[in-house]
Order: C-alpha cells, then sequence, then structure tokens
C-alpha cells in the first residue's frame, strides 16, 4: 500500500474536531459534526471545504493547447485566458479515465484539476500523450492546497479576507483570476461541486493555514460552516454531478453517463478516444438515469434496479435527499423497461420514478 | 442497571424482565445523522446474529442485530418519528427495542467493549 497523504489542514481539521477518513490516498475531513446541517449550510449560507488531495498539473509550452487537444476530449485551445472547462480524460476505447476541471492561465499555461484517486493515471496518460508536443505537464499537487468555499454567501466570504484582486463581480462561473493573499499568489476560481455559487482557491501549501483561518474568521459571522466529503457528496448528487468510479468509470462511454457534450467532436480532430465515441455505445448499453421515490429509504451505490422481475440496472449513487427530503438516485439503466422499476433494497422493492437530472437547481441571482 | 455491549457495537441492559437495546454513542458517530431507522413489530421472535432492525444515515446503513434469540416486546416509535434522537442520545432516550431473551447473550462489559475500539 502507498502511504497515505496528509493535508496541510489536517491539524486545523483535529482542531474543529473532525472525523477523518481515507480518500482517494488522502486523509481528509468526512465531518465535522452533522453532515446533514453541513449540507444545509451550503444551501443555505457558506461551507468550507479542504479539497486538498485534488491533483493539480500544470501544463506550459507552445505547443500547450494543441496537446491538450489531443490528450483530452474537449477542445481546451480554444478557452479564453481566465476560462474554465469540464471535460475528460479517455481511454483509446472511449472509456472515461478520469473527470477533469482544465483552467487557461495564459496564453501558453492550462491548469488541469483531476480526482485524487486518478492522480497517477492521469499523469502516466498526459506523460505518454505529450510525446511530440512542445509542452511540459508538471504535478504540483503536494505543494497546492485547495479550499473551497461554497454557498450563496461565499463572495460576500471571499471579498473580506483581502485579496488583492480584480472584483470578483466580475469573475463569471467557470473563470478563475490571479489573485494575492498576504503576499502569496492564490488562484480563485469560480468553480465548484456542490450546485452552488462558489469559490475554490488554490494556495501553496505554507499558506494554506493562514488562509483557511483567515476564511473561518470572516465567514463565521456570515453562516459559514467546516464542511466535509460526506456534505459534499450528498450535494454533488442533489446536483446531479457525476462522480468518478460511481458514475463514471472505464466501462462507460461519454454518451451513456450524460457527459456526451463535453466531446469535442465537431471542433476539433483527431484525439484519443476519438473513434470509439463516434462509434458510439450499443444499442442497449446502460444510460445514466434519475430516479426518485417516496418515503425515507434510500438505494445505495450497488443496489439494483429492477423492472418486474428482470435486473435492468445499478444504483452509481444513492442517498435520502437532505435538501428534497425524498430519495434520490442516479443509476445505469438498460432502455427500454416498462416504466414500473424499483430498487431493491436489501430485499425490499421501492417504486421508483425516473427523472429528468439535476435533482436539484439552485435560485439563480436577481 | 448496568449497561454492557456487543462487539455489533450495539449496548443491552436490563429493565426488570426485558432488555433494552440500543446502539452505541461510538456506532452513531460512526454512521452520522441518521435519517430512517425499521424497527421490529413487537410479537416478532429472532435468533440469535439475526438482523433485526435497519438504521440508516445519509451515508450508509448499519443493521441491528439480535445478540441472543428472543422475542420483540416493543419498539422505539419515539425514534421511528425522529431519527436524529440516535444522534442526540444513542445509549439513553435514543434506544431502539426491548427484548425478551430466551438465551444468554454473550455481552461485553464497558472496559471490554472500550478496548475493541482499538
Amino acid at each position: 500500500m502507498p502511504e497515505i497523504l496528509h493535508t496541510p489542514l489536517e491539524a486545523r481539521h483535529a482542531a474543529a474536531g473532525a472525523q477523518l477518513t481515507e480518500f482517494g490516498g488522502w486523509m481528509m475531513p468526512l465531518r465535522y459534526g452533522s453532515d446533514l446541517a453541513e449540507h444545509a449550510a451550503v444551501r443555505e449560507r457558506a461551507g468550507l471545504f479542504d479539497l486538498s488531495h485534488m491533483a493539480e498539473l500544470r501544463v506550459r509550452g507552445a505547443e500547450a493547447g494543441a496537446f491538450l487537444d489531443h490528450a483530452l476530449a474537449g477542445r481546451l485551445s480554444a478557452l479564453e485566458l481566465g476560462q474554465a472547462r469540464y471535460t475528460l480524460l479517455l481511454a483509446a476505447s472511449g472509456g472515461i479515465l478520469d473527470d477533469l476541471i482544465v483552467y487557461r492561465l495564459g496564453t501558453t499555461e492550462w491548469l488541469v484539476v483531476a480526482n485524487a484517486g486518478n492522480r497517477a493515471v492521469v499523469v502516466e496518460a498526459l506523460a505518454d500523450r505529450v510525446t511530440g508536443f512542445d509542452a511540459t505537464v508538471v504535478d504540483e499537487t503536494d505543494d497546492t492546497a485547495l479550499i473551497a468555499v461554497q454557498g450563496p454567501a461565499s463572495q460576500a466570504i471571499v471579498e473580506a479576507i483581502g485579496l488583492e484582486s480584480e472584483p470578483l463581480d466580475d469573475l463569471g462561473y467557470y473563470r478563475i483570476l490571479e489573485a494575492i493573499f498576504e503576499g502569496e499568489d492564490v488562484l480563485v476560481a469560480r468553480t465548484g461541486y456542490t450546485g452552488e455559487d462558489g469559490f475554490e482557491l488554490y494556495v501553496p501549501n505554507h499558506a494554506a493555514e493562514d488562509l483557511w483561518d483567515a476564511l473561518v474568521r470572516v465567514g463565521t459571522p456570515l453562516g459559514l460552516v467546516h464542511a466535509g466529503l460526506a456534505a459534499r457528496d450528498t450535494l454533488r448528487l442533489e446536483a446531479g454531478m457525476p462522480l468518478y468510479g460511481h458514475e463514471l468509470s472505464t466501462e462507460t462511454l461519454p454518451a451513456q453517463v450524460g457527459v456526451g457534450r463535453s466531446v469535442a467532436l465537431k471542433t476539433k480532430g483527431d484525439f484519443v478516444g476519438r473513434a470509439a465515441v463516434e462509434a458510439g455505445p450499443a444499442a442497449d448499453a446502460p444510460v445514466l438515469v434519475g430516479l426518485v421515490a417516496e418515503g425515507r429509504r434510500a438505494g445505495r451505490a450497488g443496489y439494483a434496479v429492477v423492472d418486474g422481475d428482470a435486473e435492468v440496472g445499478v444504483v452509481t449513487s444513492g442517498a435520502l435527499s437532505p435538501t428534497l427530503g425524498h430519495p434520490i438516485a442516479m443509476a445505469l439503466v438498460t432502455p427500454g423497461h416498462s416504466g414500473s422499476l424499483a430498487i431493491d433494497v436489501r430485499g425490499t422493492r421501492i417504486p421508483v420514478t425516473i427523472v429528468d437530472l439535476p435533482f436539484y437547481r439552485r435560485q439563480e441571482r436577481a | 442497571m448496568t449497561t454492557q455491549y456487543t462487539a455489533d457495537h450495539e449496548w443491552v441492559r436490563a429493565e426488570g424482565d426485558v432488555h433494552v437495546i440500543g446502539i452505541t454513542e461510538h456506532a452513531q458517530q460512526q454512521l452520522g445523522d441518521v435519517v430512517y431507522v425499521d424497527l421490529p413489530e413487537a410479537g416478532r421472535t429472532f435468533a440469535a446474529g439475526e438482523a433485526i432492525g435497519e438504521i440508516e444515515s445519509t451515508k450508509s446503513v448499519g443493521e441491528l442485530f439480535a445478540p441472543a434469540d428472543g422475542e420483540v416486546v416493543e419498539a422505539n416509535d419515539s425514534v421511528s418519528d425522529d431519527p436524529t434522537l440516535v444522534n442526540q442520545d444513542a445509549e439513553g432516550t435514543g434506544w431502539l427495542v426491548k427484548v425478551r431473551f430466551t438465551s444468554e447473550p454473550e455481552l461485553l462489559d464497558a472496559a471490554a467493549y472500550q478496548a475493541t475500539l482499538g
């Protein structure tokens, strides 16, 4: 087993009473107290997350854009300065090796953010695919902390810590800017994984505690609470956002799992996975659907979806939705079912209805 | 009124000729916020080791295992109505069932249970 990695904020988590858990090779806060309270705080005010387990890879070079267009599913060369995009790392088979956020930081510089559990796969794939391009890939994960502030109060909180930056009012969704916090360079991105407005702050490890403390100090009066991975998971599930290893895997093509639009088939030439994506999944391949049920018994990852006596799919993520108050699930289900589906919840069949994703959508700001 | 424990993170307390069972403080902490409990009806008989109830949190499902053979006398309806009682007071008002044992449960004292938690 590889050594467990530790975030630079672990002492802060311990002091705040966090229950730590191993996730993606890192010790991370699962919850600090009540995960339902943490979830509600993000929906209503703001939550503070340590996401330092996420992998940050810096891509630079005259051909960095062309390299990313070849290596990844999206057309990243077309990003404007300061723009972000959700994209995929595909295998030649078209299966998904990871889902990524890519930010354009300069004319010849991009930041690729990958899931902790896929870091080695992404580093290896990019190192392999960069051959022949005038570009370099540097894994900065071990030197970089990532702190997220998510929720309707997040802009007011980030504004109050005294960043030297352009006004956050001018920072649109899926945009990033360079700022300075107490003399340290910080990247401030308006991105997240909760379905709320929010910010993700990339900061050198040695400045992480000071930034965290500043956010706690100014945020607490505005309702900011520490939030762990348990709340992050129910928040992203309500927002219909896929999680690698649950909805996404090497066994699924993008079109099956609702991320087909992230593949730039029309606007760029060849790239790894293109032929398989163009060929498409088999006609009877399962597709990702949203399921809702009544009551309080939730289907969970791995539970069977049944149509009468036939097993027609499997739940990829499921929970009792804290915001909506009823069970929700995402599931991979073969097409052509009768419409009377159920989830087998440990021997009890819970009737479910297919719904469009997401389950929850925030009110847009006026 | 001594509280004893099982290796399945349940507590057992004798009250007259019945035993009260719940999950331990440690178990509720590990589960996180409890959002649903499914408890057996009074009169149900069970065998040692049988799962007789479920405790669901946002993140996981815990089962209530019978520590011995017996019969359910009463389920805690308050917990069914408000599962957060398990978080608030796991070893008190958050009790789950009262049972009458017909075989002898294998129980740990508090020190032995604490030792299992490492």
